[in-house]
């Protein structure tokens, strides 16, 4: 028995072609926005990883650093370093801000971190680690930024000395390292304007500028112009020792939050990015129905247009079973040709996005399940009007 | 054998609005005769060729197709889709060919549907296109055919499983008077080649004297009239009368 679905296919291909490449870019969105939400998944993971830590110290009944404000003094480190199971301990900070090149603003996620302990960025694509105290910086090649650059933090200038990749915000923002102390006094350092008022307020405070204790004014006036807090210390867990065993000690001890990768992990994906997630799942869900009104359309249009032919079927003898087979086969065609072109596109044009766009193997595999079946379930329109078709409409004007 | 129908009846609702479209029609037509039906507008020429086609069902009446009772008062048949595609054959007003199918398996698609092989019924189509002389478009899709040669193409399907009863509908209809007679003179000497019972319906005055006998049809009833033309083995090879 000849295929009559490839036959009609063949005789009208470029009208298939064109409608499947119309279906192909809906697809390709389709699949782009999974593979957002699949990059913005994959950026906590590979953000996690590239930090070297095993444990993130931050303030107590927090989920900081990533997901609420933390803050920890910075000298609870060398007290981590004494409990037993802890190898490695370094502050961090995290501040998203602007950093300014030139004339231009790129919002940056601004990370101080101490050169040679967690946190540090493990990966260089270009240039150097940062080896001096101050003033120099690694950024996300996203940051736009080239090694060489000036770039302005607050009101310091700081030389790019290296470049590295995949280490983003859960915002998307890329991330320029800093040395730890640069970064605390972006972070706290006011403008002089407002630190010549808050001495003169001091000042005038009589119970902090008592007559009687000579030193009091300038410890309380240097205290408020330097920050001694970070936003978490990074752990590394000495070999042999459980992470879950250390983390449970240093909460017990220390009184602050201890959270291992696999808890970190489950608050950047299921806390951070949930909301993100939603709003992803809500287009793919309104594009997938779209898509389906699209094919229902298109194949209900094409069947109506051959009426007559499928009354002249009818009547000649042909089963009515051949007839749906005709009209699905040409819905689940028209999905192949959409999954190819959509699959072509979104590997064209995600690295476009300017956040990572992770195509994964198993959603396509998924998204092909889902594209036929979205075709199966469109064509029953199409073949509920072709099975309506009264053989008698062929005889007579 | 060919087809018998007596008596038969078709009612289109009921009460007072019920329409009789048929009312006791009786004709036989025998193997390798061609028959015309003629008939104004709404006199129920279609309606007692859907009938005859078996898609619509008859109120009452008797149809034996080929010696077998297929309706009496009821269908006698089980499966009327098997029934349509293997013994009777359509030629339609309009050719309808599949617009995506050659010419060949335009013509093959039955044999197909009955369960051949792809090579067999290929073969049975060709063999028909070479009889209607259109061998040489085998392969042209239907778009690419003259209105004569699609025709052509039409009787052949309608021959494919060799069926003892040919239904025609208007079959030149669309058709230049010199066309329309040279389809007529295929039906006769098919009819005759295959033993086929053919019955055509038509408006056509010009091809009224090919038939041997015609039954007139008005306000749903058959009157038969012998001899109102010259028969079909008459028709010159150019297609014209003799």
């Amino acid at each position: 028995m000849i295929s009559l679905a490839g036959r009609d296919i063949l005789h009208s291909w470029s009208k298939f072609v064109l409608t499947g490449l119309g279906l192909g870019l809906l697809i390709g969105v389709t699949f782009t926005m999974a593979g957002v939400y699949r990059g913005m998944v994959d950026d906590a993971k590979v953000l996690l990883n590239n930090s070297g830590a095993d444990l993130w110290v931050v303030q107590k009944d927090t989920l900081g650093p990533y997901a609420e404000p933390s803050s920890v003094h910075d000298d609870v480190y060398r007290s981590l370093l004494g409990i037993p199971g802890v190898a490695q301990a370094a502050n961090v900070t995290y501040l998203t801000m602007q950093v300014r090149l030139g004339e231009t603003d790129v919002r940056a996620m601004v990370v101080g971190f101490v050169p040679g302990e967690p946190g540090e960025p493990r990966y260089l694509i270009a240039g150097r680690r940062v080896t001096r105290s101050h003033y120099e910086a690694v950024a996300d090649v996203n940051a736009g930024f080239a090694v060489g650059d000036r770039i302005r933090i607050r009101r310091h200038d700081y030389t790019v000395v290296g470049l590295t990749r995949r280490m983003v915000s859960s915002g998307g923002d890329p991330m320029v390292f800093i040395p730890l102390k640069d970064a605390q006094e972006a972070q706290f350092l006011k403008d002089n304007d407002a630190i010549v008022n808050e001495r003169a307020r001091t000042a005038g405070n009589p119970a902090l500028n008592r007559p009687g204790v000579p030193g009091l004014l300038d410890a309380i006036e240097a205290s408020q112009t330097s920050g001694r807090t970070v936003n978490a210390v990074l752990v590394r867990v000495a070999m042999g020792h459980d992470p879950e065993r250390v983390a449970a000690e240093l909460r017990r001890w220390k009184h602050v939050e201890a959270y291992t990768r696999a808890q970190m992990e489950d608050i950047l994906i299921a806390k951070l990015i949930a909301t993100a997630s939603k709003q992803i799942g809500m287009f793919l869900v309104i594009l997938t129905i779209v898509s389906a009104a699209i094919v229902a359309f298109i194949i209900y249009t094409m069947t109506l247009g051959k009426i007559r032919e499928i009354a002249v079927l009818k009547l000649i003898g042909t089963h009515n079973s051949t007839i749906a087979s005709m009209i699905l086969q040409q819905a689940l065609w028209l999905g192949v040709i959409g999954f190819a072109v959509g699959k072509i596109a979104a590997t064209i044009w995600g690295p476009a996005f300017p956040r990572y766009v992770l195509l994964e193997p198993w959603d396509a595999v998924v998204g092909f399940g889902i594209v036929m079946l979205v075709c199966v379930l469109a064509s029953t329109l199409a073949i509920r009007a072709a099975l309506r078709v009264d053989p008698a409409a062929a005889i007579g004007g | 054998m060919g087809i018998q129908i007596e008596g038969l009846s078709k009612r289109y609702g009921d009460g007072p609005t019920a329409v009789e479209a048929l009312k006791d029609v009786n004709m036989s037509v025998a193997p390798g005769e061609v028959v015309g039906l003629i008939g104004p507008s709404g006199s129920g020429k279609t309606t007692l060729l859907k009938c005859l086609g078996a898609v619509i069902e008859p109120t009452r009446g008797r149809m034996t197709l080929g010696g077998q009772v297929i309706y009496d008062g009821g269908w006698k048949i089980a499966d009327l889709r098997v029934l349509r595609r293997d013994r009777i054959g359509f030629i339609f007003q309009a050719p309808y060919l599949i617009p995506f199918l050659d010419a060949t398996d335009n013509v093959a698609l039955l044999p197909m549907l009955s369960g051949q092989s792809n090579s067999a019924a290929r073969a049975r189509a060709r063999e028909l296109l070479e009889a209607l002389d259109v061998a040489h478009r085998a392969k042209a899709l239907p778009a690419e055919l003259s209105g004569g040669e699609q025709q052509r193409v039409s009787i052949a399907r309608a021959l494919a499983n060799r069926p003892p009863v040919i239904l025609a509908d208007e079959p030149t209809a669309p058709l230049d008077s010199e066309r329309g007679l040279a389809v007529m003179r295929i039906l006769h000497q098919l009819a005759s080649q295959y033993a086929t019972a053919i019955i055509v319906v038509t408006h056509d005055e010009k091809i009224i004297p090919t038939f041997k006998r015609t039954y007139h049809i008005r306000d749903g009833r058959t009157v038969e009239e012998a001899g109102t033309g010259r028969a079909g083995a008459s028709v010159t090879a150019s297609g014209a009368p003799g």
